[in-house]
């Protein structure tokens, strides 16, 4: 999806997971960011039709980078910057109730 | 300037609330403070830049040519702001604005949430400086993975440095495209193609602007940006249809142009057809709006101090209009001095002596802007898409055909009630990416225009706000209205 420009300033790098898998991403960095930068395509399915989407304005319009941080589903990705131990997960379909407590 | 990180450390009261610390409102707020206003700027991103100068602070981006010389202008702005008084909180969203009711309206109630946390301030006097955001450009196949606005790959760009891997196509019209393009070229993105949307048509009416074109600011920049583009990136003019293909994941571009059609494979696609104002906030917060058919967008309605149809209300910058990066600084500054002059600090006399030389500068940078909207007005076609299967309402999944069919045998006649039958709109987004489509495609069913058939009336919150953020509220009359309104 994303790289890096290969002269980019150096910052601190923070672990995190997404969907289990452990990746690594840049302190500075939002969550849709680090997700674009390690590659992933996909981080929800609709509540419709389960159709797969990835980040598409990256500052806060359209909410299609909307995630389950640490447990806490509907953060929109961009807006949220990467720490280091999140756990960041897909979102699958429409968010239930008990779901959303953090 | 004073940096808030929590939200217990803002204040009761402000004397002046900006929200947004783009040109627009960075300049608003050391414009204030530095007239002795209490101010608070507010803004939902980590830095203060706003879009053009975007993590200005912190970008790793270390080339300073990929850029270009506008966007470090500013640090200027930010410098300004740290040698003034004002608190400036990042990470902090604005999602409602009413009156204060116990104030007796001489002051408004602020809805704001930071780091997960909610909490109602009071400010004397209020100046929305939200700025656009890309105008929608529905196309089939639009939602699928790969595809993105290029305003996107651009944030990508300027705070974290990375640009898309592997082959890459831009399509679309307007000013910044070609701005986009050769930014992520320089920055080492591979640009397959540039396929330009703009209509030829649109070249007689622009003629008519040109003379104030060819005397402003934008020709020089533009013709070398243009210049540039066009020598080093494949463009593609004339372009008349695209749609999107791929099975769970953008493969193919596939466009018309000279009626005949032709097809590119890429792993990213950005699309761009201008911006338009953020209107959510001010339309949430009451303020009345008109539908400007030069610009082709939703604008508010406002005086020549920026002031809305709301008293203590101003909005600066490009959600006033839009009218590019130094108009939105002065217009901000304009906007804190009638905001001081409404607060008794500044009279009136003090407040036009100030303002004078702003606006002629005001004056000079949007000399030649009538040019550049009449010029790059997208193709209808782009408006209110051909296809019905597209896509129109991303969140809630709506087609173009849904609300064909609507306008037509249901004869749903305005957006709000085809909100009720179809959804569209009541996703997350809140109308941001299907409100102007939704409002194209029932002008163009029933025959009439964009201005008769109204917008979205929205509310607060106007971004999503958790029940345990509400619920930790203290639960004052004015806030129980804001949400329940
Ligand atoms: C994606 C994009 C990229 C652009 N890139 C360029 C460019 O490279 N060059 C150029 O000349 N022009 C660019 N523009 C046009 C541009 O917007 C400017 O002319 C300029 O940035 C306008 O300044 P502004 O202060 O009005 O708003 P902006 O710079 O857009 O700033 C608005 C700020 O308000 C904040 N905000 C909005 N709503 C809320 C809320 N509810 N709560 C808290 N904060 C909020 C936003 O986070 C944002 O930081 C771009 C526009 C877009 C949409
Ligand atoms: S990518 Fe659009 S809101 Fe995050």
């Amino acid at each position: 999806m994303f790289r890096p420009m290969s002269d980019a300033k150096s910052a601190a790098t923070l672990s995190f997971s997404f969907d289990g898998r452990p990746l690594i991403g840049r302190d500075g960095d939002t969550v849709a960011a680090s997700l674009l930068a390690n590659g992933v395509d996909v981080c929800r399915e609709t509540p419709v039709s389960g159709a797969p989407r990835a980040p598409y304005c990256l500052m806060g319009v359209c909410f299609e980078c909307l995630v389950v941080i640490d447990g806490v589903g509907n953060r929109q990705g961009c807006m949220v910057p990467l720490r280091d131990g999140m756990t960041i997960e897909t979102q699958h379909g429409r968010r239930q109730p008990e779901e959303m407590q953090g | 300037m004073k940096p808030l990180t929590e939200i217990g450390q803002l204040a009761e009261h402000y004397d002046l609330a900006v929200v947004g610390a783009g040109p627009a409102g960075l300049s608003a707020a050391a414009r204030a403070s530095e007239l002795g206003l209490a101010v608070l700027l507010v803004d939902e991103n980590p830095e203060p830049g706003g879009q053009i100068y975007r993590s200005i602070t912190t970008t790793p981006v270390t080339d300073r040519a990929v850029l270009g010389v506008d966007y470090w202008r500013g640090a200027d702005l930010v410098a300004r702001l740290k040698r003034s008084a004002a608190a400036y909180a990042a990470r902090c969203t604005v999602w409602s604005i009413a009156p204060d009711v116990e104030s007796d309206g001489a002051s408004f109630e602020i809805g704001l949430s930071l780091d997960g946390r909610a909490r109602l301030i009071t400010a004397g006097q209020v100046i929305l400086a939200t700025g656009a955001q890309e105008r929608p450009f529905p196309i089939p196949g639009w939602t699928l993975p790969g595809v993105m606005t290029a305003g996107a790959a651009q944030i990508a760009l300027k705070s974290s440095a990375i640009v898309p891997k592997g082959r890459t196509v831009i399509a679309g019209c307007g000013p910044l495209l070609y701005l986009l393009a050769g930014q992520l070229a320089a920055a080492g993105a591979e640009i397959v193609a540039v396929l330009d949307t703009t209509p030829r048509r649109n070249w007689p009416a622009a003629l008519g602007a040109l003379p104030d074109f060819l005397r402003s600011p934008y020709l020089a920049k533009g013709l070398k940006l243009m210049a540039k583009a066009r020598r080093s990136l494949r463009f593609l003019g004339g372009v008349t249809s695209l749609a999107v293909e791929g099975s769970g994941r953008l493969s193919t571009i596939r466009f018309e142009r000279g009626g005949a059609s032709e097809s590119i494979a890429c792993d990213t696609l950005l699309l761009h057809q201008g911006v338009i104002p953020s209107v959510n906030l001010s339309n949430a917060a009451g303020c009345a709006h008109e539908f400007d058919t030069v610009q082709h967008c939703w604008v508010p309605q406002l005086d020549d101090w920026f002031a809305s149809s709301v008293p203590g209300i101003a909005i600066a910058g490009d959600g006033a209009g839009i009218g590019g990066a130094e108009s939105a600084a002065l217009r901000g500054e304009i906007a804190a001095l009638d905001s001081a002059r409404r607060l008794g600090r500044i009279t009136i006399a003090e407040r036009d002596n100030h303002a004078a030389p702003i606006r002629t500068a005001l004056g000079r940078t949007l000399r030649g802007r009538r040019f550049l909207d009449l010029l790059y007005k997208p193709a209808t076609q782009f408006l209110a898409p051909i296809v019905d299967d597209t896509i129109i309402c991303r969140c809630e999944e709506v087609t173009a055909g849904q609300v064909r069919d609507a306008a037509k045998r249901l004869g749903v006649t305005g957006p709000n009630q085809m909100k009720a039958f179809l959804r569209c709109g009541m996703g997350p987004c809140q109308g941001r990416l299907c409100g102007p489509t939704v409002v194209e495609l029932i002008a163009e069913t029933r025959g009439t225009t964009p201005a008769e058939v109204g917008y979205y009336r929205l509310r607060p919150p106007v971004k999503p706000v958790t029940l345990a953020e509400l619920a930790s509220l203290p639960q004052s009359e004015a806030a129980v209205k804001a949400v329940v309104r």
